[in-house]
């Protein structure tokens, strides 16, 4: 219990996918603008993950064994279903999140943090349970960077901005600041005792 | 449009490498950007390993868009970009041992860098080989330059070396700082910035002389 516990803190904040990893930075800089939009797209992606990271359990124990070269290929075609499924049910259920998404929806497949998970999850040989809490752990850091990222984006709209920092620039140094702010957390480690 | 001149296989070659430079002005394929450029060693495989695959899907994609039905042509970029990045996986494992562990999960996650299937959606599909190679070529080279200006200098200033070769001696305090994660965001904020000031130099003049 404790074992899985740790795994999900330290991808939630001492490893934060986003922050320590750089990883899912397309939709971090392109979906951060809004902060309802921000944290939906937080909670889509928490869900492919928990998905892929079943599925890649399954690969794990059941496929990969035999055919190491398809471990990119298999994996990838996963998480592109599963992203598929995931647009079809928002399609259906919640239109207006769907337009609100746009190209963001199934540029899923493309997140990093997605591959980046199954891949780990494999090299560290993690059992289902324990693929399952890093996934949340994961899943959930990407999504709280995100909503931090909307959060300051937001606000930064409304104070003044030189002109010429306005756009990309000006949200490289807000993630830097908030990169350097989740590093305190690296303290966890040392002080947890392992 | 397609037509195959000298001069368009110049230009599309040439204005990857500045012009629509994929790191500076289209801010494209940040991920691996940032992650592996702690070390001027991880940006050059890096940079080689996503040249090698853009150039390769590229020529491949091209060769076979008559034949890619449109309905499912992302799937098929990625099932191409992802057997190419097989091949530079292993070739990295089996010749630089090293680098390949220090790069990590990396290597493997050029599959899903935003820039080669930006690349394959927006051109190789629809250009002849010729042109799509000179692109991709291109694209790869100024994919290679960003990656090396980055990973130069977050090196010189964090650790105070070049390749690992110490350049200031032993009195230098490295910014540490620069080599971890924040460093990386707070670099790439500074050269967009330096961008954005050139762009306005440059319009300037302009303006005033019409």
């Amino acid at each position: 219990m404790n074992e899985l516990l740790w795994i999900f803190v330290a991808s939630l904040l001492v490893n934060n996918f986003t922050l320590y990893y750089f990883l899912g930075l397309c939709p971090f800089f392109g979906v951060s603008g809004r902060l309802t939009v921000a944290f939906r797209l937080g909670m889509a992606t928490i869900f492919v993950m928990i998905i892929t990271s079943l599925c890649a359990s399954a690969l794990n124990a059941w496929v990969l064994p035999h055919a190491p070269y398809l471990r990119l290929i298999s994996f990838i075609v996963v998480i592109a279903s599963t992203v598929q499924f995931v647009e079809m049910t928002i399609k259906k259920l919640s239109p207006v999140l769907f337009r609100a998404l746009g190209i963001y929806l199934p540029l899923i497949t493309t997140n990093c943090a997605i591959l980046f998970l199954a891949l780990t999850q494999t090299s560290r040989d993690y059992g289902v349970l324990e693929g399952l809490a890093f996934a949340l752990g994961g899943g959930g850091g990407f999504a709280l960077a995100l909503v931090l990222m909307a959060s300051i984006r937001e606000e930064a709209e409304l104070s003044s901005v030189p002109a010429i920092l306005k756009g990309t620039a000006i949200n490289m140094f807000i993630a830097g600041v908030l990169s350097l702010a989740f590093m305190g957390f690296a303290g966890l480690f040392s002080s947890a005792g392992n | 449009m397609s037509a195959t001149t000298p001069e368009r296989v110049y230009a599309e070659l040439t204005k990857g490498i500045w012009r629509e430079n994929p790191i500076f002005v289209q801010v494209l394929g940040m991920c691996p950007t940032l992650a592996v450029t702690n070390s001027v060693m991880n940006a050059i495989a890096m940079g080689v390993a996503t040249f090698f695959v853009l150039v390769g899907s590229s020529l491949l994609v091209s060769l076979l868009r008559r034949l890619i039905p449109r309905e499912v042509r992302i799937s098929t970029y990625i099932i191409i970009i992802a057997t190419f990045v097989t091949l530079a996986d292993s070739a990295l494992e089996a010749l630089v041992p090293a680098v390949h562990k220090e790069l990590g999960a990396f290597i493997a996650l050029i599959v899903v860098n935003c820039l080669i299937l930006g690349r394959q959606e927006a051109f190789a599909s629809r250009n002849p080989p010729l042109l799509a190679l000179a692109d991709a070529i291109g694209m790869g080279l100024g994919f290679c330059i960003a990656l090396l200006c980055l990973g130069g200098t977050r090196e010189i200033l964090g650790a105070g070396s070049f390749l690992g070769v110490s350049l200031f001696g032993p009195n230098f305090e490295p910014w540490v700082i620069m080599v971890l994660p924040p460093g990386g965001f707070l670099m790439l904020g500074a050269v967009l910035l330096l961008f954005a000031v050139l762009r306005q130099r440059k319009r300037r003049p302009k303006e005033v002389g019409a």
